[in-house]
């Protein structure tokens, strides 16, 4: 929603907008209301109605502005897709049947065109891999940076989203030691660290671990006083929504905040996390709630469905669904709602914003910053 | 916002708590690991026995027990005690000694450690000089001579060990009264034996290494008597009267030597190698002890022939023409001979001789004819084979429990009626609450009953399932069998025996319904027996059946060991439990769960490839599920396949069990052999921990998936009558949980009794729950309306326990490694979860319901479970709202052999073992500790007048005790903890915050 609200702001002008709409070699062009986009649904049908092809299902794709072909198949890509079409959206249908998926991702649409010098200069093409991007229906949050505003800078708080991924976590952690500052001075202490990243692992393709990296609280709980098996333990336990805290032995990427000054991160010593650790304990549990319970109960042999909640509304029946639905519940890209909440609630970014941009507003100040 | 509360802020919950719960390691049980050294007091009669761990422990009448660790957790070499007092010294192998005793505290005896003391040389004079190789503690009480490997003979002082100087003995100050020609200062190192002259505590007899032997007066500083043996001296035995003594020598030999007033230099008596001619080994200790007819009892250790019986651990027994050599198990740590403690008697006259070997105790019987064995009623081998499993049942019928005394009295015909001669203290503990079996499980396929309601852990019966198969070992190898003219005599003696036959025989579950008497034992080779108790010896065919657990799977091989073979035909079973059904896994893979439902006659056992069900009333294989994922090649294949791993993490753990238990130590230079060994074990300790320092141990971070290994390995299987299918009817049903986190519930139906036999019991799939994370389910229970744990089969038929309430709804508690879940029943939705894992990085290893009673009133009680992690703590959760209640830190966490032995109670009490051979008993409840509490009564001792007043002054503390054994001085018990776990400081601290909150 936040999205939605942000595409609808960055929106560059009112009125309508041109549709240019391809299927097979049949071109039809409409236009929509720009401020009015409604929903995918509707804007499918209506190309099933342009095209005179009712009953036949189809894949529906974009051009955006950087000639990349990009598929619509959810309300959030699609308000994407009207929200950047400048000036005219160019939309291509396709039969599911014989659909490319390979078709979509970035410079599809640039390759083509450049066709004869891939001719001329074949090496070209090798050096940059064709990047294949999934199909949108898979898009889920793969990772993200959560609680910046109340960590430190020196820390960062990772969530990696297993759950849905056939890819393995893919990290090793080790015992270690690191140096703390405490009332006594600098100390030695054992830490625990990541030692590890699997090529091709969940924590490699997020580029939000690194090795070395020390880990410093599991889902919320410190790790310290803590061994390396308990650790391990706790990882595997949490391993459909881990959280990790880490302080990254690369300290260069820290996300920087602008209310505070360039001071700030000298301040940011480890005395000022314990004040926070409560609320931060708070998200989490909240988060954690709602999320991870998906056990599945076969009654009879019949269909395998998820386990719902006893809860004294009737309201868990809809939760009753098929196990199908394990992987369907995430796929339209949405969060479910607690998720979302919590997202929201502290602050956090998606890994896009990684770097954040700089015009938009500091980070803390961009929500509501709920303290229980 | 509740959720930010933190837990445990209720003031009257935390009251409750407080009257529930109380964690103490109460005493050990079984044999003391690896002893080293052995004492007897005859006055107070009164064993002790120390240990390489520092331990030493004092045992008496049965129920009378002591435990004392000392600091240094250095060998025990060494234990006198000192005549007539409640005290005793040890040495340990750093060379210090310790003086302990036994003080009366709150109306019981406890064992301190009052002094410790290492005897210093001069400046600059070698270790030898003060390396202290002989004790004699003084008949006066007052001094103790110290014997060193330098000759000299240090007198100490005490209880204070100050060194009286002026009173040492030197080599020099002996030479001087010895002809020159006979004897120069080398004659005079290291004194092997001293030895109070029996009627005149001013003269001592020391003997020399080398075969010189003094006799000493103290009095006068001189010697009065010296005696040339040729032979590197052993040992030296005193006669009663004085008039002669006896020593034993290296080269198998034993002299007696007169004493006479004339002669001051005898020449011996009589010289013999009783195994000659051939070279023989030491003889390492000797008794000569006089009867009223005359005829000596001569009872020494080794001297067997070198060559032939070298290998032997034997103590020869000569009576007249009577000669028997007792052959150990193991090797001989020290023996001490019961006589007439009388100073008046005119004749020693031996009863008993106590042996303490390396694995067992073994006392003999002396006055009977044959020479029996006594059954020990306490420090029970119970590694005698090794042991792989454990089974309490708690609160046994008296009518079953006679009938397994019973049974077992039958098995024990053999032993010596002769009363337990090592009689001393006197048992004031309440008698134990109730009657508890403690059954262990073994490799060499035997069950063994143990009485483990009070502080004595007595074996009252022992099953073996091996006369079921055929085995190659012939079940007729008498061991005891003695040709009438073989020579030596020997005769086996004790019940240590490790070696299995047939690691398949190996027991690894055991289920017993205390009310049926039927028994289920099941085994490593896919096993299942069910047995009946029958008083009477009978011979029947054991019914068999083959449950094919792999069904519709094909293209699997088996790579592991084959099933047992079985006999055919009816075979012979002694009075007991008999078994009369034998069901045989395919593949026969170890039996990894097992339940017996009495009521409906049924067995479910469960393997790392599925789980059947038989019907032992019609002897019926009722179904069977397979639970492997095809991709789980390991478990198809058979333990085989893993050879390689498993080797090696078995060496790792025997490193990591050598690292714990062998602290550095050095051993005094006459260790030879074995002192080497041990150097060679520190070094290879060393390189490993370097080995492990260079490698960084690194963990891989990995989700859980369906295709990992041995997912289908059954873990547990629970009977429970509740709604499954709907919530209006409820049925039999029988649940099983997998390493997988897989939960299968099949609903059952069981014929009605009057048509028991006509009808098949039925069974179908009513539910598959897959947990999510995982994780290996390691407990399955229903609770009922009042959130009650459903009761035991036929407990309610027989009247104990309330029948359960099956008004309201029913709930499934569902234990993984990881997390504690409810489930609403017959539907199943989730409830309540407690995430152990995720919040503290432990595991559950073990789970149990027990039931806790308030220490302060008789009529509150409730049921939780308790559970133990893979940290070794204990926590107790509550049910049904999944609260961690409190937590104890119990087994070291890298005592994996005794987190895997730990077994639960039903009454908040619990077992593991501390080593292959103890269990340490625990207990969490206020209401029910057994432990051990006992009186030792110190004489009033004058100086040189030996005025006991035994009978009296025991009477005065019998009547005075029992009043005042109130609740606060069993919190102060002292700690009965194990040498092997050295966190004594703090279980100190928590005992005493314990004591202080309360």
């Amino acid at each position: 929603m936040n999205r939605a609200q942000r595409g609808a702001a960055g929106s560059r002008g009112l009125g309508t907008m041109e549709v240019k709409s391809k299927f097979g070699a049949e071109f039809r062009r409409f236009s929509l209301e720009r401020s009015k986009p409604g929903k995918f649904e509707e804007f499918y049908g209506l190309l099933q109605h342009v095209h005179k092809i009712p009953n036949v299902d189809v894949l529906v794709g974009y051009t955006d502005i950087h000639g990349d072909l990009l598929p619509i198949n959810n309300d959030d890509n699609y308000h994407k897709a009207v929200s950047t079409a400048n000036p005219l959206l160019r939309i291509f249908i396709q039969r599911k049947e014989d659909a490319d998926y390979s078709a979509f991702g970035t410079d599809t649409m640039t390759r083509k065109k450049n066709v004869l010098s891939n001719v001329l200069r074949p090496d070209n093409h090798k050096k940059k891999p064709h990047i294949v991007i999934s199909m949108p229906q898979d898009f889920r949050p793969v990772s993200s940076i959560i609680d910046v505003d109340i960590l430190p800078e020196t820390h960062r708080r990772v969530r990696l989203y297993k759950y849905g991924t056939d890819k393995p976590l893919g990290f090793y952690i080790r015992d270690g030691s690191s140096v703390r500052v405490t009332p006594h001075g600098l100390e030695k202490v054992p830490g625990i660290f990541i030692s590890r990243l699997v090529p091709g692992g969940l924590a490699q393709s997020t580029g939000l671990l690194a090795v070395n990296d020390e880990v410093l609280e599991v889902n919320g709980i410190e790790v310290s006083g803590k061994s390396l098996d308990q650790v391990t333990d706790m990882m595997i336990a949490n391993s459909r929504n881990l959280i990790i805290t880490v302080r990254p032995a690369n300290q260069r990427n820290n996300v920087v905040r602008n209310s505070r000054t360039s001071g700030s991160s000298g301040q940011s010593t480890e005395s000022s996390l314990p004040s926070s650790t409560p609320n931060i304990l708070g998200n989490l549990l909240q988060g954690e709630e709602e999320s991870d319970e998906e056990d599945i109960i076969i009654e009879d042999s019949g269909e395998p469905q998820q386990i719902p909640k006893a809860a004294p509304t009737s309201e868990s029946i809809e939760s009753l669904s098929q196990i199908e639905l394990l992987h369907e519940s995430t796929q339209n890209g949405f969060l479910p709602s607690s998720e979302m909440n919590l997202n929201h609630s502290a602050g956090s970014i998606s890994m896009e914003y990684e770097v954040p941009e700089p015009g938009r507003k500091p980070l803390e100040e961009d929500g509501t910053i709920i303290t229980l | 916002m509740r959720r930010f509360l933190r837990p445990g802020h209720d003031p009257v919950r935390e009251r409750l708590k407080r009257d529930l719960f109380q964690f103490n390691k109460t005493v050990e049980h079984g044999f003391p690991h690896q002893p080293s050294a052995l004492g007897y007091s005859p006055f107070f009669r009164l064993m002790a026995i120390g240990t390489r761990s520092g331990a030493i422990k004092l045992y008496g009448a049965p129920g009378v027990e002591f435990m004392g660790l000392h600091e240094e957790n250095n060998t025990v070499m060494q234990i006198h005690f000192i005549p007539d007092q409640c005290q005793l010294v040890t040495l340990l192998d750093d060379n210090s000694l310790h003086l302990w005793s036994l003080k009366q505290h709150k109306g019981a005896s406890e064992l301190r450690e009052e002094h410790r003391f290492t005897l210093k040389g001069p400046p600059g004079s070698p270790p030898s000089a003060t390396q202290v190789t002989a004790v004699l503690p003084h008949s006066s009480g007052e001094v103790l001579y110290l014997g060193t490997e330098s000759g000299n003979i240090f007198v100490v002082e005490l209880p204070s060990f100050r060194v009286l100087e002026d009173r040492t003995i030197t080599p020099e100050a002996v030479l001087q009264w010895i002809p020159e020609d006979n004897c120069n200062r080398r004659s005079c190192e290291l004194v092997e034996a001293l030895r109070e002259h029996p009627k005149n505590p001013d003269q001592i007899l020391i003997g020399y290494s080398r075969g010189l032997i003094v006799l000493w007066d103290l009095q006068n500083n001189k010697a009065t008597h010296h005696f040339l043996g040729s032979q590197q001296l052993e040992n030296l035995y005193w006669q009663r009267d004085g008039s002669k003594f006896i020593s034993c020598h290296y080269d198998g030999s034993y002299t007696q030597w007169p004493v006479s007033s004339d002669n001051r230099q005898s020449e011996p008596l009589e010289n013999t190698v009783p195994y000659g001619p051939f070279p023989c080994k030491a003889i390492s200790k000797i008794y000569w002890q006089t009867t009223k007819n005359g005829l000596p009892y001569i009872i020494f250790q080794g001297g067997m022939p070198r060559a032939s019986y070298g290998d032997r651990h034997s103590i020869s027994v000569i009576h007249g023409s009577q000669q028997t050599a007792f052959d150990f198990t193991s090797r001989v740590i020290d023996f001490f001979v019961i006589f007439s403690s009388d100073p008046a008697a005119e004749f020693e006259d031996p009863s008993a001789l106590v042996v303490l070997v390396e694995e067992e105790l073994v006392v003999i019987d002396l006055k009977s004819t044959g020479w029996p064995a006594v059954h020990p009623p306490y420090l029970a081998s119970l590694h005698c084979s090794a042991i792989t499993c454990s089974h309490h049942v708690s609160n046994i019928p008296l009518k079953l429990w006679e009938r397994i005394i019973s049974a077992g009295s039958k098995q024990n015909i053999h032993y010596s009626s002769m009363p337990w001669p090592i009689d001393g203290g006197t048992n004031i503990a309440p008698d134990p609450p109730q009657r508890d079996l403690l059954l262990t499980g073994h490799e060499d396929g035997t069950v063994r009953f143990w009485d483990a309601s009070g502080v004595c852990l007595h074996l009252l019966y022992k099953l073996s399932t091996v006369r079921v198969f055929l085995t190659d070992a012939d079940p007729n190898d008498n061991m005891n069998t003695l040709g009438e003219d073989e020579w030596p005599p020997l005769r086996k003696v004790g019940t240590f025996d490790p070696y299995s036959d047939d690691p398949r025989l190996g027991i690894q579950k055991i289920y017993l319904c205390k009310y049926s008497g039927y028994l289920a034992v099941a085994g490593t080779a896919g096993q299942v027996l069910v047995m009946e108790l029958n008083d009477e010896d009978a011979e029947h065919v054991v019914d068999h059946a083959e449950a094919d657990l792999l069904q519709d799977q094909e293209g699997y091989r088996w790579k592991g060991h084959e099933k047992l073979k079985t006999r055919d035909g009816p075979v012979r079973f002694e009075a007991g439990f008999q078994p009369f059904v034998l069901v045989q896994c395919h593949p026969p893979a170890v039996v990894t769960s097992l339940a017996l439902h009495s009521e409906w006659r049924l067995v479910a056992f469960g393997t790392s490839h599925g789980f059947g069900l038989f019907d032992h009333q019609q002897k019926r294989l009722v179904f069977v599920k397979c639970t492997l994922h095809p991709s789980d090649q390991l478990a198809l294949e058979g333990p085989l396949s893993r050879v390689k791993s498993l080797k090696k993490s078995l060496r790792q753990s025997f490193r990591r069990i050598r690292r714990s238990r062998v602290s550095s130590r050095k051993r005094r230079g006459g260790g030879g052999n074995t002192s080497e060994v041990q150097e060679a074990n520190a070094r290879f300790d060393q390189d490993a921990l370097q080995e492990m320092e260079l490698a960084p141990v690194q963990r891989k971070i990995e989700a859980r998936s369906a295709e990992d290994s041995f997912t289908g390995f059954v873990r547990t299987l629970y009977f429970a009558d509740t709604f499954l299918r709907d919530s209006s009817r409820h049925c039999p049903s029988l649940w099983a949980g997998t390493n997988g986190g897989t939960v299968y519930a099949f609903c059952l139906r069981v014929p009605p009794a009057e048509r028991r036999m006509d009808e098949p019991v039925r069974a179908e799939q009513a539910k598959e729950i897959q947990l999510m994370h995982r994780a290996p389910v390691v407990g399955i229970l229903v609770l009922d309306g009042r959130s009650t744990p459903l009761p035991e089969p036929l407990e309610v038929a027989h009247d104990l326990s309330k029948s359960p309430d099956m008004q309201g709804s029913h709930q499934l508690l569902v234990v993984s490694e990881e997390q504690f879940k409810v489930f609403t029943l017959p539907k199943v939705s989730s409830k309540l979860k407690l995430k152990l894992t995720a919040l503290e990085g432990c595991r559950v290893r073990k789970v149990t319901v027990a039931n806790f009673g308030s220490c302060k009133t008789d009529d509150y009680s409730e049921n939780d479970l308790a559970v133990l992690t893979n940290l070794g703590d204990i926590q107790i959760i509550s049910l049904p709202f999944l609260k961690l209640q409190i937590r104890y830190p119990c087994i070291r966490k890298e005592d994996v052999s005794g987190i895997a032995s730990c077994v639960f109670t039903k009454y908040g009490q619990g077992f593991y073992l501390i080593s292959p051979s103890e269990f340490e008993r625990f207990s969490l409840s206020t209401k029910w500790l057994v432990e051990p509490r006992c009186i030792v009564d110190v004489p009033e001792v004058t100086s040189n007048n030996h005025v006991h007043n035994k009978s009296g002054t025991e009477n005065a503390a019998r009547k005075s005790s029992p009043g005042d054994c109130g609740e606060d001085e069993r919190k102060s018990g002292r700690l009965m903890e194990h040498a092997l776990l050295n966190d004594e400081k703090v279980l100190k601290e928590i005992q005493s915050t314990l004591e202080g909150s309360r």
